[in-house]
């Protein structure tokens, strides 16, 4: 049965891919959006650019992730597409990881772009290209499904938006993209390490920047993952209401 | 035949609206089973706990031998869902969407192509396979939503209001389909508000009313409720005064239209001699006179208390199910 599950996840993949993801007018705001944010940075301080990168790599992820995908669940939810998928006989998770993977597979192309844009003109350098594989891909999965979180506990795609602003701008002021985390004051701090988004920064401030802490690391990646699995458990628990 | 589909006490609330009370029913395998009631009457939401899209509160159903509340995945594995709402995806081709669905269902690999080639056919839709699904006018769009609920070739098919919006010729030709398709053993459950459509298909009929079920049987028997009772159609050259009937209705009830008018009577030949007398008496000439049997609308009118026309109405000024 695990094969058919699998098989669901891939399925509905392929279609949000090619029905929504994959469009061109996405595909341009994917690899315009980091490019603003990026010039945008140039301009601010063209001194310090490398050490922006991570801050720059890990919003790009947030943004990719969760833009798009909260419109998508919502939208399939508003036009009873999302029925579809919970008629076929795949557990809700697998239709959720369907989805999350969607997102996760958007944020990684804009993420990617964006690292490639931090390597070309703001001098960064990957230290550990396959650690910072690892930490991509774990940043779009824990913003992915937040993203799906959002979307699930939501009617209308307006109001995804707006709730996932609530948690955008905050987590980009305080999880370190412009301001390491240590020099804020430390109730902020404590408030920081709640959202999956500083473990991302400081992850890939360690593998771009350095110097990589063994121990660091790995709490970072395991908040990444928690995050991901609270997030996705948290989704299925209220789609699940849903039909109740 | 055996049952398919049991429900036992089947219940579910929407905060304090009961929208199912307590529905026992079987349906048989093999046969097309009609869901008539009117708007609101919980025909939509019965079929939701069927397929899991919503969990009931109370009571059980097994489709197929399996609990729709511990063995879901596999109650979907056997059924096929035409919703009302034609949902497929807009941005993919009829072709993409067929495929999407035989992968959701887990149909066969090595069979998808052949099974979607031919529902294309079967629904005249390969001419236009490769158009998006969202340019398809409404009926192209009912026929791929059909053909997309059948390529895992289920048992049985779940089809809500399936000809609504529907033209003529649409219409026509999905009854003759839906027919086919119980002669290959599918189960048909489908819920209508055109009574002369459930009348045509249907094997048997539950009509349901608040969320009750008041009658399960044939159509014929259905109609069999007001055996005994004959409708008299009258017609005359000059309009019938509403008011100037009303001494026809010791006779039966009595409706007029224009010229014409209709008493449901249970004597026959008295009531003819009456609307003989009645005419005479008004200066009107009869156009034509005639007995008609009644009709499951006249059964479902006197069980449900609801005029099929105002059901109609309501239903499409709403534009939606219970």
């Amino acid at each position: 049965m695990i094969r058919d599950e699998l098989e669901g996840v891939w399925h509905i993949l392929l279609k949000d891919l090619k029905a929504y993801y994959f469009k061109p007018p996405n595909i341009s705001w994917g690899i315009l959006f980091p490019l603003v944010l990026a010039l945008a940075f140039t301009l601010r301080n063209p001194a310090g650019l490398a050490e922006l990168s991570p801050g720059l790599i890990a919003m790009a992820a947030l943004f990719g992730t969760t833009s798009m995908e909260a419109i998508v669940i919502t939208f399939e939810k508003r036009v009873g597409a999302l029925e579809r998928l919970i008629m076929a006989p795949v557990s809700l998770t697998t239709i959720l990881v369907g989805k999350v993977l969607g997102g996760a597979v958007f944020g990684l192309v804009i993420a990617v772009v964006m690292t490639l844009i931090s390597l070309i003109f703001l001098n960064a350098v990957v230290t550990y290209p396959l650690l910072f594989i690892a930490v991509l891909i774990l940043t779009v999965l824990a913003h992915s499904a937040l993203g799906a979180l959002v979307a699930v506990s939501v009617k209308e795609v307006f109001e995804a938006q707006t709730l996932s602003n609530y948690f955008r701008f905050p987590m980009v002021f305080l999880c370190g993209v412009f301001l390491p985390v240590e020099a804020m004051p430390f109730p902020v701090q404590v408030i920081a390490h709640l959202f999956p988004l500083t473990y991302a920064v400081d992850a890939f401030r360690q593998v771009l920047i350095g110097p990589l802490y063994l121990s660091l690391m790995l709490r970072n990646v395991t908040a990444l993952m928690v995050f991901f699995t609270i997030f996705l458990i948290l989704a299925t628990k209220l789609l699940k209401e849903s039909l109740e | 035949m055996n049952d398919i589909i049991t429900t036992q006490s089947l219940t579910k609330y929407y905060d304090s609206l009961l929208a199912v009370d307590h529905i026992s029913m079987q349906v048989k395998e093999g046969e097309i089973f009609g869901f008539l009631g009117p708007n609101g009457a919980g025909k939509t939401t019965t079929i939701r706990m069927l397929v899991g899209l919503t969990t009931p509160n109370e009571g059980s159903a097994t489709i197929k031998g399996y609990d729709i509340r511990e063995e879901i995945v596999n109650v979907k594995r056997c059924v096929g869902v035409v919703p009302e709402t034609s949902n497929l995806y807009n941005e993919l081709t009829v072709w993409e969407n067929l495929r999407f669905m035989a992968g959701m269902y887990h149909a066969p690999k090595n069979e998808r192509e052949h099974r979607i080639t031919s529902l294309l056919k079967t629904f005249g839709l390969t001419e236009r396979r490769g158009a998006k699904f969202g340019g398809l006018s409404k009926g192209l769009k009912r026929r791929a939503t059909i053909a997309a609920a059948l390529v895992h070739h289920p048992d049985i098919l779940f089809l809500d209001e399936p000809t609504s919006g529907l033209d003529v010729m649409s219409a026509r030709s999905l009854r003759h389909f839906l027919r086919d398709l119980r002669e290959t053993g599918v189960t048909v459950f489908l819920t209508t508000h055109y009574i002369e459509e459930a009348d045509q298909l249907c094997d048997r009929i539950a009509i349901i009313v608040k969320g009750r079920i008041i009658a399960v049987d044939t159509p014929e028997n259905l109609k069999a409720v007001i055996q005994g009772t004959s409708i008299i159609e009258a017609s005359f050259t000059s309009k019938v005064e509403s008011i100037a009937v009303e001494e026809l209705e010791a006779y039966g009830k009595v409706e007029v239209k224009d010229n014409t008018l209709w008493i449901q009577v249970t004597d026959v030949s008295k009531s003819l001699k009456a609307l003989t007398r009645f005419a005479d008496d008004h200066g009107l000439e009869v156009a034509y006179m005639n007995t008609v049997k009644p009709s499951l609308e006249d059964a479902f009118v006197k069980l449900t208390g609801v005029e099929s026309e105002i059901m109609l109405m309501e239903k499409e000024r709403r534009g939606g199910g219970a």
